[in-house]
């Protein structure tokens, strides 16, 4: 049998019905990526014996006949969420060797339903990219052609969750990181609701757009991973207080009476015929299933891209600050004073995309310049908020692209930034209005697929599930490998 | 001759006397071995995250109210970047802007009789950085268990609103953080001690020519640890100030650090470029909102304020305003009065006692009222003592110092040192009558009608007693005896 191209659940049956042992179950995704890690270079660090002293205790626990969903299940964390004693890196040279005195708590919420942590999966440093290639440490590729880019920046834990080396990863969203390397690598991913997933231990890049989330192989590990991750955390004061449902009990193939809205403004920025058409098909295929779906106008949504290039190097900027060389991480050698050390490991430690994003984010909060862009960039968010919320009191989801295009080639769009932040332009209006959404394979263009975009209100995670599930069940692109 | 006016601004920090820091659950408490009370957020490890301490919340609340600002009902949190070893996040947790905890508030203060209502415009909430220390050679250490402390940013204004002032003296100014600190050690937030430097004052200082409307350029000073460099500082930079005017030379936009040994400031940095700290609003957290009600609440548990005790002072126990205002200056001296008060019921001569004779020991021992060995009822005690004539009014000054000094019982020290005032005739006469045998021509002058000599006669008797006698008996055998030698 092939353990590691597992989903979750079927694992899980598996493990619980005693037929595997996590060891064994550990073993073959180890063996997975010692065999073809070197051609998608998803992992920074791969955590083996961790991982197998993690298993051996949830074969305990399995043995003790307590075998919860995600018990000894083998799971990737990207290299942006603090794992104690384990390198987290953001996948930045100022970080190289940084290892965590504390579990970020997602992975402590792991930890506690023994969950198995098989590595820390690389990504655009600082989560600053939609390719992984401004990564500081090396490229990650796209398990369906490793000449293309697995998107970013979540893109090791979604090319690692496609190629099989692991059951399924955590991805963190400030822009779309989850959703756009999800649908290159033909994953699911969603982001969930601001504050649904605790940030604490997530290495800061936005603070009020990132979030965690889940990269699966399906949609119903989606929901089993969110049962374990969200909630409430006294930790972080913008974590929300609402209980958190079964996400599985929304997996229900059904859209009888759902209401889909189709912004047309997602349509028209750059957006590919292939990946336009497979959008409409996946549309129509809802509404045979019967939804009701209406093509519906957020103008706002347009300003997407411009406010999120002003407000996320804002935060960054004031975020990536404390990598001064003092405590921790690089420290530039032979400095005759403390400034001098801290220009010098910032020069050294951070790569020219996080520079500029730096060098973006000073100027935009600048005495002189504040108002004509921070606050500038936060009114429109809030209007842009309040459209999309105009739009959920006629939808009940609206749905998108996720990306533009399919997965583009490493290298192509390095030299062209404008062309690579467009990528962003469907994901990006979910994190300014703290909604959830999420990405599924919807079809393929030259072996390359492509993801449809779910859009809930707030909070309502349960209807994006239950579209997507309702979706996947009626398809099988979610099924296909990639050949590696 | 061009004359200038002072004007003078003060910028106050208070750590707040919270168990916890503002963001974590580390301890606040001061000392301790260098980085042993941090943790992931105070040491802002990435990753990490703020969450507000409500108590810290509570007490700047109270500290608001008590200084009659109002509260912002929804109050938010900013970010100040810059870049120093001491700040782990490079940046700090401030309140920037028009939303600090508490605005538009105001401190009463006297100086020479006259009352002015010094106006605040600010009362913020912040986080307190790590300590530098600098080693030998050229290394640095950085202790970061200050760090994330709470602090409280009090400001006043400049110009005042109406009906308000600003503080135009170096007297005013000490007796603004006089009063400012009687405030907040009376509710608790803070305890007041400016050579720890759990409360440090930044007055900002410049000089305008009398009957200009602008302000001149203004120097900002540090190092003041004590209510004595507050007034000598500030008189010693409004001095310089008015020397580099008169010469036609200009004021620099700087930052200077009063040395308290040699009694001048020195120039510590330029502040002619603004810094650009680059405010904007803390993501990591939500917004404080102030329900009226709650507010209500904490304007009705707040305790007497130093300027209510003294008004009660003035009026139900008659103590003249001078000295209602020291002795609530300060809540250890104000509910030492109270106490003593209470126990004795002679409220004017506990006062007296306190003004003179505790006051100048506490400041010529350097000893804070409430480290003090003497109690209440030691003062009650020997107010007793002298009220049944056991001791003299002067003999007491003895007793008050021994008392104080050692923390013994007036009737202890009494009696160990044979103080108790000689009452009995019997005992003093044959004492009297060696006097006047030995000044045979004092007696004769006096005789003729020279009474001012009678009180050479009377040093003399209380010379042999040692001060004990009881001076209207002295008086009054004197004269018996000097008849009989007529």
């Amino acid at each position: 049998m092939d353990l590691a191209g597992l989903t979750v659940k079927a694992a899980h049956e598996l493990l619980k019905s005693r037929q595997v042992t996590s060891r064994e179950l550990t073993e073959a995704v180890l063996r997975r990526i010692e065999s073809v890690d070197d051609k998608t270079k998803a992992y920074v660090t791969v955590t083996s014996d961790i991982a197998l002293r993690q298993a051996d205790a949830a074969d305990k626990r399995i043995a003790s006949g307590d075998a919860a969903p995600l018990t000894g299940i083998p799971i990737a964390i990207k290299d942006n969420m603090c794992t104690r004693g384990v390198l987290t890196t953001c996948s930045s040279r100022i970080l190289y060797n940084y290892k965590p005195v504390y579990d970020a708590t997602v992975v402590e919420r792991l930890a506690a339903v023994n969950a198995v942590m098989v590595g820390k999966t690389n990504l655009d440093e600082f989560a600053m990219g939609s390719s992984t290639e401004n990564s500081g440490f090396f490229a990650s590729r796209n398990p369906w052609d490793t000449e293309k880019a697995p998107g970013g920046s979540s893109g090791g834990s979604a090319s690692a969750v496609a190629a099989d080396e692991c059951l399924a990863a955590l991805g963190s969203d400030t822009g779309g990181s989850i959703r756009q390397p999800a649908s290159f690598c033909g994953v699911t991913g969603m982001k969930p609701t601001y504050g649904r997933v605790s940030r604490y231990g997530l290495v800061a890049f936005a603070s009020s757009l990132d979030q965690i989330g889940p990269i699966t192989k399906d949609v119903t590990d989606t929901a089993l991973l969110l049962n374990v991750i969200s909630g409430k955390d006294p930790r972080d004061s913008t974590s929300l207080d609402v209980p958190v449902p079964d996400y599985t009990k929304s997996l229900a193939p059904d859209v009888k009476g759902i209401k889909i809205g189709v912004p047309k403004e997602l349509f028209g920025m750059g957006t590919a015929p292939e990946v336009a058409s497979a959008v409409w098909d996946a549309v129509k295929l809802l509404a045979g299933l019967g939804a009701e779906w209406k093509e519906t106008s957020t103008p706002s949504v347009e300003y997407g891209l411009p406010v999120y290039y002003i407000i996320a190097p804002s935060e960054a900027s004031s975020n990536l600050a404390r990598y001064d060389g003092v405590r921790y991480g690089l420290r530039s050698k032979d400095s005759p004073d403390p400034i001098t050390m801290l220009m010098k490991t910032r020069e050294e430690g951070f790569g020219a995309e996080v520079k500029q994003r730096i060098m973006i984010g000073t100027y935009a909060l600048s005495a002189g310049y504040y108002d004509a862009y921070y606050l500038k960039a936060q009114k429109v968010r809030t209007l842009l908020r309040r459209d999309i919320e105009r739009a959920f009191e006629e939808f009940d989801v609206l749905v998108t692209p996720t990306s533009p295009t399919v997965a583009f080639g490493l290298g192509e769009r390095v030299d062209d930034p404008l062309a690579m932040k467009l990528s962003d332009v469907c994901t990006i209006p979910a994190n300014l209005a703290g909604i959830p959404a999420i990405s599924v394979p919807c079809g393929f263009h030259n072996g390359l697929p492509i993801g449809l975009q779910i859009m809930a209100p707030g909070l309502g995670e349960e209807i994006a599930l239950r579209v997507a599930y309702a979706f996947e069940q009626n398809t099988d692109y979610h099924k296909q490998k990639p050949n590696l | 001759m061009q004359e200038y006016e002072p004007i003078i601004g003060m910028e106050v920090h208070a750590e707040l006397l919270t168990e916890s820091k503002m963001f974590c659950g580390c301890t606040a408490e001061f000392g301790g071995e260098p980085n042993t009370r941090c943790c992931p957020v105070c040491l802002g490890l990435p990753g990490s995250l703020p969450v507000i301490n409500v108590k810290a919340v509570q007490y700047v609340v109270k500290a608001a109210l008590a200084l009659n600002c109002s509260i912002t009902p929804n109050s938010i949190f900013h970010r100040k970047n810059y870049f120093y070893p001491d700040l782990p996040k490079g940046y700090q947790i401030s309140q920037y802007g028009d939303t600090p905890i508490g605005q538009h508030g105001w401190v009463q203060i006297t100086v020479n009789g006259a009352t002015k209502k010094i106006a605040i415009r600010r009362v913020h909430l912040e986080e307190d950085t790590g300590k530098l220390l600098h080693v030998e050679g050229d290394r640095s250490h950085i202790d970061y268990n200050r760090g994330g402390v709470p602090l409280m940013e009090i400001v006043t204004q400049n110009p005042p609103p109406p009906g308000l002032d600003q503080i135009q003296s170096a007297e005013e100014a000490k007796e603004y953080l006089v009063r400012l600190r009687a405030i907040l050690t009376y509710i608790g937030v803070n305890d007041g001690k400016l050579e720890e430097g759990s409360l440090r004052c930044e007055p900002n200082i410049s000089l305008r020519p009398v009957g200009q409307i602008e302000f001149g350029v203004k120097t900002e000073l540090k190092n003041l640890n004590s209510f004595r460099a507050v007034l000598r500082g500030i008189e010693y930079e409004l001095e310089r100030q008015e020397k580099v005017l008169l010469k036609g030379g200009k004021i620099v936009h700087e930052t200077r650090r009063w040395d308290d040994v040699r009694g001048a400031t020195a120039s510590m940095r330029s502040k002619e470029f603004e810094q650009e700290y680059r405010y904007f609003p803390e993501p990591d957290l939500t917004p404080l909102r102030f329900d009226a009600q709650w507010v209500e609440e904490q304007r009705k548990a707040l305790p007497e304020l130093p300027d209510q005790r003294k008004r009660r002072f003035i009026e139900e126990l008659g103590i003249p305003e001078y000295d209602a205002e020291i002795l609530t200056d300060s809540r250890p001296m104000a509910e030492f009065f109270e106490e003593a008060v209470k126990l004795s019921a002679d409220a004017k001569s506990v006062s007296n006692w306190m003004m003179g004779d505790l006051l100048r020991l506490l400041n010529a021992t350097g000893t804070e009222m409430e480290q003090s060995k003497l109690t209440p009822s030691h003062l009650t005690e020997m107010l007793n003592l002298i009220g049944k004539g056991t001791i003299s009014g002067k003999i007491a000054k003895t007793v008050f110092e021994e008392m104080f000094g050692t923390g013994r019982r007036a009737s202890e020290i009494v009696e160990k040192l044979g103080l108790t005032q000689i009452t009995d005739e019997s005992e003093l006469i044959p004492i009297i009558n060696q006097v006047l045998d030995e000044n045979p021509r004092i007696v004769q002058d006096v005789l003729g009608g020279k009474d001012k000599s009678l009180a050479f006669l009377v040093g003399q008797t209380m010379r042999y007693t040692k001060g004990r006698a009881n001076p209207p008996l002295v008086n009054r055998l004197l004269r018996e005896r000097l008849e009989s030698r007529r």
